[in-house]
């Protein structure tokens, strides 16, 4: 197998007298869609968060393409290649939906200590842009305000704007959040189409979606990794079973 | 932007609609000078949501700085200008880079330590009148020309330097810098996990929007031949922000049109009577009550 992208080693997170990650290691390989799943409280949030830069780890390692990332903010590890979609929709409301892109481009393109020519008309910025919302189905909105998108459009803008980033890995902190099932729908076809050309980190609480894309699942139970496999090799584990599918087959 | 263009269209007539005698010039000197004011300080309320309120110690340190200069007989300027400038850019630098780790009502309580900081400093400053203030010896004279002391050129500068300082803040709005500062503004927490730091961008934009500042204070200190602690008090930081406000935070013209309306209504109040306070407090208040966007939302409605 190829060398892995992200490695996970260890980490660990308490709040108080509670160990939210306690000693979780896994790891992304090129390419591959990785699936963290879990109960309510599992801890992935809390993952997510240390993983993409907003919380800091009590103790543990990631390596981001061989190099230790644990430091480093949010806006670092973004420009090393980390894109991170949130869970409750991020987008600047007053900017339209191609210059929500355009910013993620211009971030990647050059200083932004420019200060005399309109952003607005650089084409190398809106060319990009705008391959990256064609990418999710979202070309024909451009030029409408983010904030007047629908949910669905504004979870496939957040998506447009991780792409427009050009990372190497994804994190996708429950992209299906909030969406109806026509919305979702369509959302598991943009993700299938992104399968191969990015390596994902997905966590999500759609079960069905999870097991249509995954490669590899993570199963997080009160802060520990219970197991990590194939998705045919999970469905079969008593003890995911017992921890976490059951509860829904039982309900 | 054609508000804007208007009033600084009627600012450029006024001298020859009769309103050219000295006193309605250097009554519309003062709404130009506070108007450039008003737009550095919009660039930090309306383009980088950092509310101020220690503005008016960047149009002091750079009336101050004036004071220096002048009371060393340097009166040029062409030396005066850059170094004011300079010096309120970097007053603006130093405490921003302090400010600007805070945000929200933190934000305004810091700018006006700093504010408070610089009034008690310039309080303090036997040498250049203290709590008195200090009278200036002459206008700037440019290149030795004394050419400031026509009321007419005077003018005619304050309104060319106001339409420059609008005109570049508008373009620095829509760059790539400011488009980072604009959307740092909506959502931080965005701009960061695309990769920027909003930091810098916005310690960059408190220099700069310190430096126009500075000018306006060299101005101002011309317009009167006289600077007092009084340029630096937080009221002063106060009335920028209300012109801020009044106009709207909408739109960049707003800050003109706030500013040329609080002056000349203030004027006009004081005029009526004695108590204007007692009329102009509430005017204020029903117009944050009702003008929602500021005089900006109530042109787009009209």
């Amino acid at each position: 197998m190829a060398e892995a992208l992200l490695e996970v080693a260890g980490l660990r997170k308490r709040f108080g007298g509670l160990a939210v990650t306690d000693d979780v290691s896994f790891d992304v390989a090129p390419g591959e869609i990785h699936a963290v799943i879990g109960p309510n409280g599992a801890g992935k949030t809390t993952l997510i968060h240390q993983l993409s830069g907003t919380l800091r780890p009590d103790a543990g390692s990631i390596r981001f393409g061989g190099r230790e990332i644990v430091g480093m903010g949010l806006a670092r590890r973004a420009r090393l290649g980390l894109a991170r979609s949130f869970q409750i929709t991020s987008v600047l409301p007053g900017f339209s939906a191609l210059e929500n892109a355009a910013l993620a481009v211009q971030a990647r393109s050059g200083s932004s200590f420019r200060f005399l020519r309109a952003a607005a008309t650089e084409r190398g910025l809106n060319d990009e842009a705008m391959a990256a919302l064609n990418a999710v189905g979202l070309g024909a909105r451009a030029g409408v305000m983010a904030g007047r998108l629908s949910h669905g459009e504004k979870r496939q803008l957040e998506l447009a704007v991780a792409l427009a980033m050009r990372p190497r890995l994804l994190l996708l902190d429950e992209p299906l959040a909030g969406a109806g099932p026509e919305e979702t729908e369509r959302l598991v076809g943009i993700l299938r189409g992104l399968r191969g050309q990015y390596a994902i980190l997905l966590v999500e609480h759609d079960m069905q979606a999870v097991f249509a894309l995954a490669d590899r699942i993570s199963v997080l139970v009160y802060g520990r990794v219970i197991a990590t496999d194939l998705p045919a090799v999970i469905r079969a584990n008593a003890e995911v079973r017992a921890a976490y599918l059951g509860e829904d087959e039982a309900a | 932007m054609r508000a804007a263009l208007v009033v600084l269209a009627g600012l450029a007539a006024a001298p020859f609609l009769g309103f050219g005698e000295g006193y309605s010039l250097t009554l519309l000197a003062r709404a130009m000078i506070l108007a450039m004011a008003a737009v550095s300080l919009w660039l930090l309320v309306g383009g980088a949501g950092l509310v101020s309120l220690g503005h008016a110690a960047m149009l002091g340190v750079g009336a101050y700085a004036l004071v220096v200069l002048d009371d060393a007989r340097i009166t040029d300027a062409v030396v005066v200008v850059p170094v004011a400038m300079g010096a309120a850019a970097f007053f603006a630098l130093v405490t921003g880079a302090v400010a600007i780790r805070t945000s929200g009502v933190h934000f305004i309580m810091i700018t006006l330590a700093f504010g408070q900081m610089a009034f008690f400093t310039a309080s303090s400053l036997a040498a250049y009148g203290g709590d008195d203030g200090y009278t200036l010896y002459g206008r700037m004279t440019v290149l030795g020309h004394r050419w400031l002391e026509d009321r007419l050129v005077f003018h005619y500068l304050c309104l060319g330097l106001l339409a420059l300082a609008l005109l570049g803040t508008q373009m620095v709005l829509g760059s790539r810098f400011g488009r980072v500062l604009r959307a740092a503004r909506e959502n931080a927490l965005r701009v960061e996990a695309v990769g920027f730091s909003p930091y810098p961008y916005r310690l960059v934009a408190y220099a700069a929007a310190g430096a126009v500042a500075g000018l306006a204070g060299v101005l101002l200190a011309n317009a009167t031949e006289f600077v007092a602690p009084s340029y630096l008090a937080w009221q002063r930081s106060g009335d920028l922000l209300f012109m801020v406000i009044l106009g709207g935070l909408g739109s960049l013209q707003g800050a003109v049109l706030g500013a040329v309306g609080f002056v000349l209504l203030e004027e006009w109040l004081g005029h009526l009577t004695e108590h204007w306070r007692l009329i102009f407090g509430p005017l204020l208040v029903l117009s944050v009550l009702f003008l929602k966007g500021g005089l900006v939302g109530v042109l787009r409605r009209g």
